[in-house]
């Protein structure tokens, strides 16, 4: 059993979130360099443009890419040998939140989904916990905004509608979202499992860097299909029209009910956001 | 697509009228930004007939909630939010002498509408690049509502803000058009 103590975890989330807030991935990057090269609509590569100087800007002086620097999503795999000591797991993963978003002039955007009262310090943090084999603890953070999350959607297809009713639900979502959540985007997709399993899914599959494939090579050519139709679209960068809608399609998938093909879409902005720590 | 243009804020028909979809704009002066609780707070005072806490004749909102500025900065980073959700509220502001909006995402018609007959335009400015658009802002300062943290009224003193015209007085709209021009098959 190995003792690892809360004092170890906050500042690890804590510089997280800022590293997720103002450092994009190299994958994004090179997405947007490939747009600038092949989209045939000069605005697109304009838009592409400005999108690489703001990561630039972010990264030199360290502030957010985006305003919104969304509710805290965390991913922990949490080794089966391990023991937290001196508080609480999930208190300290909200700790380190809060310290991250505070420290790091970061937007809070939780509130009361009635009052709409801010809480004041975005915590709760959404935190998925995994127990997985080993002695340590693997922490991802992916700060999700609201834009492309309000158009996400999880849906129940029937069996029969298989893989061309997965296909035309997805490009039909992308159709009607438009510009709403700022393309170009990621598409994470889960299929299978229940409810609320396939959303999971579908968010866990946004961690994936662009250019990975799901093993299965039947649903690697899904993902593939799926991006060529959705960028014929011509929505474009910001919607104002070109060929780089999606920068990549991540699907991940498991077995459901005999009854059921649950599928959910969810969708991320180009500020694909997600850094990761080992404790 | 149309060239660049220079605007100074406040906005007259005249500005608008001459404006296309896909042009590029570089907006100066102040603006006010406001997004969904403060769009909220200003529809009720008008429902009550009470006064506004500024005058939006000419003015232009930008529909964002920034994040905190760090020591030396005027604002943190400040893109728009998505604008639909403003729908519900624009076109009464529009009625009432606004003559632009800045935000990202599209329109109801009924704001499209209102945008015709009042004259008044939509601007996008690029969705996730609050890094590089807070350069272009001078100055800010809470106006009103101030207990809404991020979502309070910001005068913003703007230098060349960058827009696109994504709906002119014309009932025109760039998200239509651009899509309908790269869409294949």
């Amino acid at each position: 059993m190995r003792e690892i103590s809360v004092n170890e975890i906050i500042p690890v989330i804590r510089n997280l979130c800022m590293d997720a807030n103002y450092n994009l991935g190299e994958d994004v990057l090179d997405a947007f360099d490939r747009g600038i090269e092949k989209d045939e609509s000069p605005v697109a590569k304009e838009v592409l443009k400005e999108l690489k100087e703001n990561a630039r800007i972010s990264r030199e002086e360290q502030v957010p890419l985006c305003q919104d620097c969304g509710l805290a999503v965390l991913f922990v795999e949490l080794g089966q040998d391990v023991h937290v000591t001196g508080g609480n797991l999930k208190e300290a993963i909200n700790e380190g939140v809060r310290q991250g978003y505070k420290d790091g002039f970061l937007r809070k955007s939780a509130c009361h989904p009635f009052t709409r009262k801010n809480t004041g310090d975005n915590t709760p943090a959404i935190i998925h916990y995994d127990i997985v084999a080993g002695d340590k603890i693997k922490i991802t953070l992916a700060p999700k905004g609201g834009g492309s999350e309000n158009m996400s959607r999880v849906t129940m297809l029937t069996p029969a509608m298989g893989i061309d009713g997965v296909k035309d639900f997805v490009v039909n979502r992308l159709k009607e979202a438009g510009s709403n959540p700022c393309p170009p985007t990621l598409v994470g997709i889960g299929i299978g499992g229940t409810f609320e399993r396939s959303a999971l899914l579908a968010k866990k599959a946004l961690l994936r860097k662009i250019g990975t494939r799901n093993p299965d090579p039947e649903i690697a050519k899904l993902e593939k299909d799926v991006l060529g139709d959705i960028n014929k679209l011509g929505i474009g960068p910001m919607g104002y029209g070109g060929n780089t809608t999606s920068l990549d399609v991540f699907i991940e998938m498991e077995p459901c009910h005999i009854a059921s093909l649950p599928l959910a879409v969810n969708i991320n902005c180009h500020s694909a956001r997600h850094k990761e720590a080992v404790i | 697509m149309g060239g660049q243009i220079k605007l100074t804020t406040p906005l007259s028909d005249k500005d608008l009228e001459k404006l296309k979809i896909g042009d590029k704009v570089l907006l100066t002066g102040v603006i006010y930004t406001g997004r969904d609780a403060a769009h909220k707070r200003l529809f009720d005072l008008i429902q009550q007939g009470k006064d506004l806490p500024m005058d939006i004749k000419g003015q232009v909102i930008y529909f964002v909630g920034p994040s905190p500025a760090k020591p030396g900065q005027a604002i943190g980073s400040a893109g728009p939010t998505t604008s639909y959700r403003m729908d519900a509220f624009s076109p009464k502001l529009i009625e009432l002498g606004l003559k632009g909006m800045i935000g990202k995402g599209n329109r109801s018609p009924e704001v499209i509408e209102a945008m015709k007959k009042y004259k008044a335009v939509y601007f996008g400015a690029t969705g996730g690049a609050g890094a590089l658009i807070a350069k272009s802002i001078k100055k800010a300062e809470v106006v009103a509502y101030d207990d809404l943290g991020p979502e309070a009224i910001r005068r913003l003193e703007v230098e060349d803000f960058p827009v696109v015209v994504i709906n002119d007085t014309k009932g025109n709209d760039l998200y239509v058009e651009g899509a309908k021009k790269y869409r294949k098959g």
